[in-house]
């Protein structure tokens, strides 16, 4: 029988499973092993289940051995953010303050339809609090670490499914992502990560952010296992209000289709301003392979960032308003004081971001009818040091924090599905949005898919934890 | 120094009964100007009078 090794893709490893050349039990010890060796540097994982993990894997070996199927993900690991609920744990959401919530009695669907196709579930990962963080930091958990370089961020707010995928210790991750918290740690940690169209996966038995922003996805190391783990947890569902009644669409099967006579765009103006030349060369790398060279302009993405900014602060204020009062003093302080501003901010503001959000939607759907896919980069910087305040560009000092979103955030606003792109520049990846209209995740998968084929986007081993 | 805004935090503060430690408030206005300053960002930009709430996104 073959070895299993952290490399094997989601897809290799369901195939090796599913042929039982391999079985799901050893892929789980080799992952569970994976984690025991480089968590103690990574900082990924909260939560380790693996009696949960070696039971499932036992049952799925069970039932190949009495020739049932499996599914597509047999034996695949997987983790997740430790905003889903899993059955038996209490869903923190990066907090100190949710531990005491009572053990959650179901999985979130998500993770309940990933299992559906025989992934294994091996853990938890750390998370910004609450996800309201660019960074991966957290100050109950500590840091999640990059797999490149562990004095770097993971960014965030999913920074642990970033290092965990990153440092390759399970091929697949669920996130969630309000602004960029998908789109940040993949991009920061060398991995691809989609954030599919606003509603098109459920959201039921997560934690919330921002409900009228928020979106679960998935990480993986290669575009393959994103659209295995896409098409199994796509779907409609009953508990997430947001979720759309459609019958699941398969991309995996779509895959290979040519991306020539797509129309494909390089975003312009916002999106080329306080860039460093990481970034510049990542979509520069990404538009010559695809052969895209007109530019386009989203309409006022200056103010559509500013709306999301505004309608983030002020919904997650109002979430947490009844735990500010109470217990001030169990947030992270940083976070506490971003939402207590956010409960100050004046209702009309708002109104006026959801406004001007109804313009912009309008306005984009418009550019969609001109082009099929838009590149843009995913961050503006490769991943700054861990508790790095400021960066200096073009001579001018900026705040980190405020800044690692500012590309992220205007697509998230409409909600536009984007594959995260990983380009393995040295000595740190970066990635790059391939934007797509909505309900088009295909297509952003099918660009992707093409990126990494060509060689021009890939996953690069993890360099830092001496794997 | 305080000022109309400082002024303005202090009473949100009480009439929404938010906590506020004098050690918070430099993070707390500093976060607020934040948001006023891309608040009226928006605010600048004309629309019409009849357009309608997007409160979430769909096609």
């Amino acid at each position: 029988m073959p070895e299993t090794s952290a490399f094997m893709s989601a897809a290799e490893i369901a195939q090796a499973v599913s042929s039982r050349k391999l079985t799901a039990l050893a892929v789980t010890e080799a992952a569970l092993a994976r984690i025991a060796a480089h968590d103690k540097v990574l900082n990924a994982f909260t939560d380790v289940t693996a009696d949960r993990a070696r039971a499932k894997a036992k049952a799925i070996d069970a039932a190949l051995a009495a020739g049932q199927s499996v599914g597509p993900l047999a034996g695949v690991p997987f983790a997740v953010k430790n905003l889903f609920d899993v059955e038996g744990l209490s869903t923190r959401a990066g907090s100190k303050i949710n531990r005491d919530l009572p053990p959650s009695p179901r999985d979130a669907t998500l993770i309940e339809r990933m299992e559906a196709a025989g992934a294994v579930l091996v853990g938890a990962l750390n998370m910004g609090e609450y996800a309201y963080d660019f960074t991966g930091e957290n100050v109950h958990d500590g840091p999640s670490r990059n797999p490149h370089d562990p004095t770097r961020m993971t960014g965030g707010s999913s920074g642990g499914s970033g290092s965990a995928v990153g440092g390759a210790l399970v091929p697949i991750a669920l996130g969630s992502d309000t602004n960029g918290s998908i789109r940040v740690p993949s991009s920061f940690c060398g991995t691809f990560g989609l954030k599919p169209t606003y509603g098109r996966l459920s959201r039921a038995r997560s934690y919330p952010f921002v409900a009228s922003l928020d979106h679960l996805g998935p990480l993986a190391r290669s575009v393959k296992d994103l659209a295995l783990a896409y098409d199994a947890m796509q779907g409609p569902d009953g508990d997430d209000p947001a979720c759309i009644v459609q019958s699941v669409e398969p991309t995996v099967p779509l895959l290979a289709n040519d991306v020539r006579g797509l129309r494909i765009a390089i975003a312009g103006g916002y999106f080329q301003q306080n860039v460093f030349p990481e970034a510049v060369e990542a979509v520069a790398r990404v538009a010559k392979a695809l052969g895209a060279k007109q530019t386009v302009e989203l309409p006022e993405a200056a103010r559509a960032r500013a709306a999301a900014y505004i309608i983030t602060t002020t919904e997650g204020a109002a979430l947490h308003l009844d735990r500010l009062r109470q217990r001030p003093n169990d947030f992270d302080p940083a976070v506490r004081d971003r939402f207590i501003a956010g409960a100050m901010v004046p209702a009309v503001y708002v109104d006026r971001a959801q406004k001007f959000r109804r313009w912009f939607r309008a306005k984009m759907l418009e550019l969609f009818q001109s082009v099929d896919v838009i590149l843009a980069p995913a961050t503006p910087c490769t991943a700054p040091k861990l508790g790095q305040v400021n960066f200096t560009l073009d001579g001018v000092e900026l705040p980190v924090r405020a800044n690692i979103g500012v590309h992220t955030q205007p697509i998230s606003f409409i909600g536009l599905p984007v594959v995260a792109v990983p380009v393995p520049l040295e000595p740190m990846p970066i990635g790059v949005q391939i934007i797509a209209a909505p309900w088009r995740e295909d297509i952003a998968l099918r660009v992707a898919y093409a990126l990494e084929q060509i060689g021009v986007a890939a996953a690069p081993a993890p360099r830092g934890i001496g794997a | 120094m305080a000022d109309h805004l400082d002024d303005y935090i202090n009473a949100v503060a009480r009439a929404m009964a938010l906590p506020l430690e004098d050690d918070w408030r430099p993070a707390v206005r500093a976060n607020l100007e934040v948001s006023l300053r891309l608040a009226r960002l928006v605010d600048d930009f004309p629309l019409p009078d009849d357009v309608a709430s997007a409160a979430v996104y769909s096609t």
